[in-house]
C-alpha cells in the first residue's frame, strides 16, 4: 500500500525504459537529484499508472510557462510544462514526471482516473496557466475569481498593479461580480430534490466563525444532514508563487512566512533548503540545530492554535484561551531570539539572520519545563472530556488508502495509522541527530487527528530539550558565497568584499540555473518549494506545495451523511489555514 | 397606602431589579470568565470595569433600529419582546422571601413552567420570522430542545410537589423547615438542573445559537434594540432558573435568623448564577440529536424512578403519620 516493492531510485528509471523503451522519455537533470522524466502527452496516463504502485502519492501537480525560459537546452519544446511530482513513502523516494503542452492545441488527459486528487490540482494549472486537461469533468477556475480575465501564472500576465489599469469598482461592476459568486447547484450536478425532499442549499462561510479564515463550503442539506458538499477556496489567494518571480531570492523569505502562517520560520526552512540546494549550500551545525529549534517552538505554536481552536469549535470556551496564553510564552522566546513574533522571516539563505542572544537558553528552559504540567491539564480538560469524545470519535473517518489517495500528509495522514514522518523517515536539516517518537493513531476520525497532534507537541518539546542540551559552537552562517546576506566579518574589507556586499544585498544573489525542491515535515504536513531558476536574482518559477490545499480537497468525501456539528468538528480537526491553501 | 398600591410598587421594584441584574450580569459574567480563562474581562470602565453595562446598554440603545427587508416584519418585532414578557411574569411568583412576593398562588409552580413554555414561542418565531437559513436551522433546534426538554422539567418538579402536597412556591418553601429537597430530591434537582440550563439555551446547551455552527442561530438577523432584548430574555431566564433552583431545591429564603430571608435568598440564588457561568466555562456542547437522545433515554427514565421513588415514600409517610 505504501510502496508495492521497495524499487531504489536508480532502477524504477530502468524499469520505465524497460517497459515504455527510452526512446519515449527525455532525463532531465536537477540539481536535488530526483529523477526527472519528460514525457508524450499521449503516453502520459500509462506511465503514471504504471509508476502508481512505486509511487503511490500524487504529492503535487503544477503548471510551468516554458516560453521565456533560456537554460533549456536538451529538453523537449513546450510552450508549458506540466509536472507531476510523485511519492513514495516507504522506502521515501520522488520521481517528476513532465509533459510538455504546445499552444495553442496542446492537451493533457486528466489524471483523475489514477488520483482523485488531480482535480483540483488540475483545476489550479488550468486556472494560472490555461492548460487543458481533456476529459477533466469539471475545468472551472479555483483560486480566481470566475470572472478574472487571463492566466495569471503566464508569463505575460502583469504581475503589479502599476502594470495595468488602475482599478474602480463600478455598480455595474460589482453587481457583475457578486452575481458570478452565486452558487449554482445544477453546475454542481446537484439535485434541488429528491423524490421525498426538497434540499436546502446553504452558504457556510466565506465569513463562518468556524472556517479559519475565508473559506466557503456549500453544503447541500436534507434538514441538519449534510447530502454533499462542494467547498470554494481562492478567496485568500495573494499571488504568492507570482511574486516570487518578482523577488529576490533573499526578498522573497518574507513571503513564504505568511503562507502558512501559523508556522512562522518553518516555511522559511521549506524555502531555504529548496535555494540551498539549488546554490549547493552546506548549512553549519550551530545553524542547523538553531533552524531545528525554532522551527520545533513554531510546531508547538501552530498545534496550540490547533488545540485551543478545536475545543472551540466544539463549543469548549477556556482551553483557547490558557492554549493562547502558553503560546504568547512562546512567542516570548521567539521574540527575543529573532525580534518578531510570528513571522520572524528569520532564516537566511546559508544559516539564521543572527546568533542567539545571551540567556536565550534559560527562556528556552523555562518554557520547556513549564508546558508537560500544562499539556497534562488540556488532556483532562479537553481531550478526555467525554462531551467532546462523542463529538469526534468515529466522525469524519478516512483509512490509510483514502489519505494517501487524496495526498493527505502529516498529521492527518498518522492518525490513519500510517507511521511517516519526513524528519525521521528522511532527515532533512540535521534531524538525523535526534530522538523522537512518530506519534500515530489508528482510526484517522477527528479524534486521532487531534490525539496526535497533541502528542506531537510532548515530542517537539522533547526535539527542543536536544537543542538547548546540545548546541554547537561555531558559525550561524555559511562561508559559501551566495549566502546572503554575507557574514559581516567577511564584508567590507576591500573593493572586492566591498562590491560582493552591496551587489547581494542591492540585487539579491545570483542562483545557478537548475530546479531543486525540498520537503520537509511542516506544522501541517509536508511542504516544499519547487524553484526553477534560470541563473538570475529572481526564481523563474516558484511552486509552493502546501498540505492544506489536499486536505480541503477531501472535505465532501469525509463530511457526507454526517450533520452540520460534525462537518463543524472535521473542519476543526483537519487544521488548515487558508493562507496555506490559497497561497 | 392599600395592599393593592404596595404590590404594585413592589412589582415594578421586582422588574427594575431583575433587569438591573440581568445588566450587571453581562458584565459579571465576562468578568468571572476572565478570571476563570486566565485574562482580564471588561476592566476599563469605572471601579473594575462595571460602567462597562452602561457603555454597553448605550451602544445598543443607539444603534440603528434596522428590521431586514426580508423578514416577517411584525413577528420579527414580537419576538423578542414575547421572551422578555415571559421572563419577566415568571418573576411573579418567586418568594424572595417570607414577606417578599408579589403573587403567591395555589398554582405557582405552573405559572412557572407556562412562563417559561413560552420563551420557545419567541426563540422559534425570531427564527422563523428572519427568513435566514441560519435562523431557520436555530429556529428548529430550538424548536426540538425546548419542548422535549418542557416534558422532563416539569416531571423532575413533580416529587418536590409530592413531597409539599402543593404547587404553590410559598408553601414548598415552608415545607423545606426540616431539610432541604435538595437530598431528599437529588434525582430531581439533577434532571431540573440539566434542563434549566437547556430551557434557558445557554453552554453547553446553547444548540438554537450555537455560534460555531450557525453563526448566531435564531438571531443571526437582529441588532441593536432587538438583539438586546434576546440578550436580556437570555440572563433573566438564567436568573430564574437560579431562583427556582433555590426556592424549589435549597429551601429558599429559608436560612439562620440573624439575618433576613431576602439575604440568604440573594445568597443561594447567586451561587447557581455563577455555577451556571463556569459550566459555560467547562463543558463543550453536544450534537443536537445527542442532546435529544441524552433527554430522551436518560433524563426521562430517571424522572420517572424519581416519580415512583418520591411516591412510594410520601405514601409510606402518610402512612406513618
Amino acid at each position: 500500500m505504501l510502496s508495492a516493492e521497495s524499487t531504489g531510485n536508480g532502477t524504477i528509471v530502468d524499469d520505465l525504459f524497460a517497459r515504455f523503451g527510452a526512446g519515449l522519455f527525455v532525463v532531465q537533470p536537477t540539481v536535488d537529484n530526483t529523477p526527472t522524466l519528460w514525457v508524450a502527452a499521449g503516453e502520459l496516463l500509462e506511465v503514471l499508472s504504471f509508476l502508481k504502485p512505486h509511487y503511490p502519492m500524487l504529492y503535487d501537480l503544477f503548471g510551468i510557462d516554458e516560453r521565456q525560459r533560456e537554460h533549456r537546452s536538451g529538453l523537449p519544446a513546450a510552450d508549458f510544462a506540466v509536472v507531476y511530482h510523485l511519492l513514495s513513502l516507504k522506502p521515501v523516494a520522488e520521481i517528476r514526471i513532465k509533459v510538455s503542452v504546445i499552444e495553442p492545441e496542446g492537451e493533457v488527459p486528466t489524471a483523475i482516473g489514477i488520483w482523485p486528487n488531480a482535480n483540483w490540482y488540475e483545476r489550479e494549472a488550468w486556472d494560472m496557466f490555461g492548460i487543458r486537461f481533456s476529459g477533466h469533468p469539471n475545468l472551472r477556475r479555483i483560486l480566481l475569481p470566475p470572472t478574472w480575465e487571463g492566466h495569471a501564472l503566464r508569463k505575460e500576465h502583469p504581475a503589479r498593479a502599476t502594470e495595468m489599469e488602475p482599478f474602480s469598482l463600478s455598480e455595474e461592476r460589482q453587481e457583475y461580480e457578486q452575481e458570478a459568486l452565486r452558487f449554482r447547484p445544477e453546475e454542481c450536478g446537484m439535485e434541488t430534490a429528491s423524490a421525498d425532499t426538497e434540499y436546502m442549499f446553504l452558504n457556510l462561510g466565506p465569513n463562518h466563525p468556524s472556517v479559519h479564515g475565508v473559506f466557503r463550503i456549500a453544503l447541500q442539506l436534507d434538514g441538519e444532514v449534510v447530502v454533499d458538499a462542494v467547498p470554494d477556496i481562492g478567496y485568500h489567494h495573494r499571488g504568492a508563487e507570482k511574486m516570487g518571480e518578482r523577488q529576490t531570492w533573499h526578498s522573497y523569505i518574507p513571503y513564504t512566512d505568511r503562507i502558512d502562517y501559523l508556522g512562522g520560520v518553518m516555511n522559511n526552512l521549506a524555502y531555504l533548503q529548496a535555494v540551498e540546494t539549488l546554490a549547493g549550500i552546506e548549512v553549519p551545525p550551530r545553524a542547523k540545530v538553531i533552524r531545528i529549534m525554532l522551527a520545533e517552538l513554531f510546531r508547538i505554536s501552530s498545534h496550540l492554535v490547533f488545540y485551543g481552536t478545536f475545543a472551540q469549535d466544539l463549543g469548549q470556551m477556556s482551553p483557547v484561551f490558557y492554549m493562547f496564553a502558553d503560546r504568547e510564552r512562546l512567542f516570548g522566546i521567539v521574540e527575543a531570539i529573532t525580534g518578531a513574533r510570528m513571522h520572524p522571516a528569520w532564516f537566511r539563505i546559508g544559516g539564521v539572520w543572527q546568533d542567539l542572544p545571551e540567556g536565550w537558553d534559560k527562556m528556552v528552559r523555562e518554557f520547556i519545563d513549564f508546558m508537560p504540567a500544562r499539556l497534562d491539564d488540556y488532556d483532562k480538560m479537553a481531550m478526555q472530556n467525554s462531551i467532546l469524545k462523542q463529538r469526534c470519535v468515529g466522525i469524519g473517518s478516512y483509512s490509510a488508502q483514502e489519505a494517501i489517495d487524496w495526498g493527505i500528509t502529516g498529521p492527518s495522514l498518522r492518525a490513519t495509522g500510517v507511521d511517516f514522518d519526513l524528519r525521521r523517515d528522511r532527515p532533512y536539516g540535521g534531524y538525523d541527530q535526534f530522538e523522537f517518537e512518530v506519534p500515530t493513531a489508528n482510526n484517522g476520525d477527528c479524534y486521532d487527528r487531534a490525539v496526535v497532534r497533541v502528542e506531537e507537541i510532548r515530542q517537539s518539546l522533547r526535539i527542543i530539550r536536544q537543542c538547548l542540551d546540545n548546541m554547537p559552537e561555531g558559525l550561524y552562517k555559511s562561508e559559501h558565497k551566495l549566502t546572503t546576506p554575507p557574514p559581516q566579518e567577511a564584508t567590507l574589507h576591500d573593493i572586492e568584499t566591498l562590491i560582493h556586499h552591496f551587489l547581494s544585498v542591492s540585487w539579491g544573489p545570483v542562483m545557478p540555473a537548475g530546479e531543486a525542491s525540498s520537503l520537509i515535515e511542516a506544522t501541517k504536513g509536508i511542504n516544499s518549494y519547487h524553484l526553477v531558476s534560470d541563473g538570475g536574482t529572481t526564481s523563474y518559477r516558484t511552486r509552493i506545495r502546501t498540505p492544506s490545499f489536499p486536505a480541503l480537497q477531501q472535505i465532501p468525501l469525509i463530511s457526507r451523511g454526517l450533520m452540520i456539528p460534525d462537518l463543524i468538528a472535521i473542519l476543526a480537526s483537519i487544521d488548515f489555514v487558508m493562507a496555506d491553501v490559497d497561497r | 397606602m392599600s395592599e393593592t398600591t404596595a404590590t404594585i410598587i413592589f412589582a415594578l421594584v421586582v422588574l427594575l431589579g431583575a433587569v438591573s441584574a440581568a445588566a450587571v450580569l453581562t458584565w459579571f459574567e465576562r468578568r468571572l470568565l476572565g478570571i476563570w480563562q486566565d485574562r482580564y474581562g471588561p476592566n476599563r470602565l469605572g471601579p473594575l470595569g462595571i460602567f462597562q453595562v452602561l457603555a454597553d446598554m448605550l451602544k445598543l440603545l443607539t444603534k440603528h433600529d434596522w428590521v431586514p427587508p426580508f423578514s416577517d416584519r411584525v413577528v420579527f418585532v414580537f419576538a423578542p419582546t414575547a421572551l422578555v414578557v415571559a421572563m419577566m411574569m415568571g418573576f411573579a411568583v418567586v418568594p424572595f422571601s417570607e414577606t417578599l412576593y408579589i403573587i403567591d398562588i395555589d398554582i405557582g409552580l405552573l405559572f412557572f413552567l407556562g412562563m417559561t413554555s413560552l420563551a420557545v414561542y419567541a426563540v422559534l418565531l425570531g427564527g422563523l420570522a428572519s427568513n435566514n437559513k441560519y435562523a431557520l436551522l436555530g429556529g428548529l433546534r430550538s424548536a426540538a430542545q425546548m419542548v422535549s426538554y418542557e416534558v422532563f422539567m416539569g416531571l423532575s418538579l413533580m416529587g418536590v410537589v409530592m413531597l409539599t402536597g402543593s404547587f404553590s412556591l410559598q408553601a414548598i418553601v415552608l415545607a423545606q423547615v426540616d431539610g432541604w429537597y435538595c437530598f431528599s430530591q437529588i434525582l430531581g434537582l439533577y434532571v431540573f438542573l440539566i434542563a434549566g440550563i437547556a430551557e434557558s439555551h445557554r453552554l453547553p446547551f446553547d444548540l438554537p445559537e450555537a455560534e460555531h455552527e450557525l453563526t448566531a442561530g435564531f438571531h443571526t438577523e437582529y441588532s441593536g434594540m432587538k438583539f438586546a432584548m434576546f440578550m436580556l430574555g437570555e440572563y433573566l431566564g438564567l436568573i430564574l432558573i437560579s431562583c427556582m433552583i433555590t426556592t424549589l431545591f435549597f429551601g429558599g429564603w429559608l436560612g439562620p435568623d440573624w439575618l433576613p430571608g431576602l439575604f440568604w435568598f440573594s445568597l443561594k440564588t447567586f451561587f447557581f448564577i455563577c455555577f451556571f457561568i463556569l459550566l459555560r466555562a467547562a463543558i463543550p456542547r453536544p450534537r443536537y440529536d445527542q442532546l435529544m437522545s441524552l433527554g430522551w433515554k436518560v433524563l426521562l427514565p430517571i424522572t420517572l424512578l424519581n416519580l415512583v421513588i418520591t411516591g412510594a415514600l410520601a405514601l409510606s409517610l402518610q402512612g406513618a403519620s
